[in-house]
């Protein structure tokens, strides 16, 4: 645990003391020469591995390396939907492994996540999506893991400013709730995983790009080339997100993945007026409120592959035609900011957590627009996976070799959209 | 939004085409000689390059018909679009401005 750990008593005796006692909560590391592991990407997923690596395999002496800063990727880039209702078991017993980690994951770490289970609702707009809906409810409930369905105005209920008028272009005919899931704030994610890994020794390195791979003569890594220099290891896990493509083919490893902006934007902060989460799968439409009062809405994937982080704004003028139908309320709202994240996405739409052909060289990717949710889930079971090198019973049917033997986890098809 | 060039109409606003994927993927003449590795390779594995990226277009709302581009995912700018089954163009790697979106 931290050297300043938070209680309400030291809140208020900083606060009283006007917060001039405050120390930085991880420490500026600069690279050493080797270390037993070493993690590329320090967004939530590779932040989370280090501190599981640490705190349940006892290797301390790693590296987490970040070519910018820390939560700067899709991480701090999300609109924070976490839910674990999907079809297939193999995603069932992942999400909600990550799902039952987030529940008390601030104590845990002494820092607020501000995990907020307000409820999930995702929308029912024709036949199909109802069928859809009630077909994961019934393969949810199987798996343990609570969805309900509601009427319209049971989900105008739950969700006061929904239009449920049926004379609308894309009526509501009814909506899935998960009511364990909700949102956390990002950026505490990634900094709270920090934060408690530095804490057991890790060492956090920003601004340190990996460029390169050096491997022995039977292939296995013997460490990395970076921005900062060579640093020696021997195990190493990519958490790069939209770069593990370029990551991994440093390593000549090709993997099933491709690169798309998915963008998102916020509005003006207003009073509490959204008590819960809801998506729209159908018309593409995610929207939540931050503690702040800004409405949070998720917009879809451009059509091309990109690493520009940006994307065209008629993607998300798409989304407002669906968010202003579906919330009349919100039409004269003005948006604040909008912006892109790179998403590595998968034939099939599941992640890959694995081990590579690569002796030593693990990766944990192809979480595409739907991975913040699973931060700790994966984080834990990849650490794991580097730890014994064997994959945890929760991932090993998450693995690369699924492609070629057709045992995709087709979550794609069993939603038919971005989720 | 981009601005496409597509090679029978010229330049036309991005909402009016599909992205067809990577360029160039020949499917194999004989799948069922292929072993499953290569089979996955075909279906599955992309390039996704982060620089000069050969891809398919379709003008869905216009023409309808497909043809290839050269695009740098790194900037999103265009620098060749041609028809289908002509090679793959040989461009200079610092785009000049024009004909770019
Ligand atoms: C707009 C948007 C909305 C989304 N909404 C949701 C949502 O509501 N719910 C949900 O569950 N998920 C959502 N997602 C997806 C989610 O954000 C991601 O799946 C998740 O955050 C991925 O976390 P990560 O740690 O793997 O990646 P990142 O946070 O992207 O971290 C990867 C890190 O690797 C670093 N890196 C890359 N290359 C190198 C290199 N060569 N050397 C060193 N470092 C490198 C990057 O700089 C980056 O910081 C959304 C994504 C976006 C973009
Ligand atoms: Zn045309």
């Amino acid at each position: 645990m931290s050297k300043q750990p938070f209680s309400a008593l030291s809140l208020i005796w900083r606060a009283a003391s006007r917060h001039r006692s405050w120390q930085p909560q991880w420490r500026k590391a600069e690279p050493k020469k080797a270390y037993d592991a070493i993690i590329v990407g320090g967004g939530g997923h590779g932040l989370g591995a280090a501190y599981y690596l640490a705190k349940e395999h006892g290797l301390t002496n790693i590296a987490v390396l970040e070519k910018g800063w820390i939560g700067g990727g899709n991480t701090g880039r999300n609109t924070t939907i976490i839910r674990s209702n999907y079809l297939f078991s193999e995603s069932a017993a992942l999400y909600d492994h990550s799902l039952k980690l987030w529940e008390n994951l601030s104590q845990v770490l002494n820092y607020n996540v501000m995990f907020s289970p307000r409820g999930v609702m995702m929308l029912a707009h024709t036949v199909h999506d109802v069928q859809v809906s009630k077909r994961h409810i019934h393969a949810n409930r199987c798996n343990g893991v609570d969805n309900d369905w509601l009427e319209p105005e049971e989900a105008k209920a739950f969700c006061p400013p929904l239009n449920i008028d049926s004379n609308i272009r894309y009526p509501v005919l009814g909506a899935a709730l998960q009511r364990r899931g909700g949102t956390a704030r990002h950026d505490a994610v990634a900094w709270g995983y920090a934060r408690a890994a530095d804490a057991m020794g890790v060492d956090i390195i920003e601004n340190c790009e990996v460029t390169g791979f050096r491997r022995d003569t039977a292939g296995a890594v013997l460490g990395v080339e970076t921005s900062q220099g060579y640093i020696d290891s021997r195990k190493i896990g990519v958490c790069a997100a939209g770069h593990t493509s370029v990551v991994l083919q440093m390593a000549g490893v090709s993997l099933p993945l491709e690169s798309f902006p998915l963008q998102a934007l916020v509005s003006e902060p207003i009073k509490p007026i959204f008590p819960c989460v809801v998506m729209s799968n159908t018309i593409h439409a995610y929207i939540s409120q931050s503690d702040k009062g800004e409405l949070v809405i998720g917009a879809g994937t451009d059509a091309y592959t990109s690493y520009t982080q940006r994307g065209a704004l008629h993607i998300n003028t798409h989304t407002l035609d669906a968010i202003c139908e579906l919330f009349p309320h919100f039409r004269r709202l003005r948006m604040l900011r909008n912006w892109g994240g790179i998403v590595d996405v998968t034939p099939d739409r599941s992640p890959i957590i694995a081990k590579t052909p690569v002796p030593g060289l693990y990766v944990n990717c192809g979480w595409g627009t739907g991975g913040f949710k699973a931060t700790p889930g994966s984080a834990h079971v990849f650490a794991w996976t580097m730890a014994r090198d064997e994959p945890h019973p929760i991932n090993a049917p998450f693995n690369i070799e699924r492609f070629r033997d057709g045992y995709l986890i087709d979550e794609a098809a069993a939603a038919a959209v971005a989720h | 939004m981009l601005i496409i060039d597509c090679p029978y109409c010229g330049r036309r606003p991005e909402i009016e085409f599909t992205h067809g994927g990577e360029a160039h993927l020949v499917r194999p003449p004989q799948p069922a000689e292929l072993s499953d590795q290569d089979w996955a390779a075909f279906l599955y594995m992309r390039s996704n390059t982060k620089g000069i990226y050969a891809e398919r277009w379709r003008h869905a709302r216009g023409c309808g018909q497909f043809f290839n581009a050269l695009r740098d995912t790194t900037t999103d700018h265009f620098l060749s679009t041609y028809k289908s089954g002509t090679p793959r163009p040989v461009v200079n790697t610092t785009p000049s401005e024009e004909g770019h979106s």
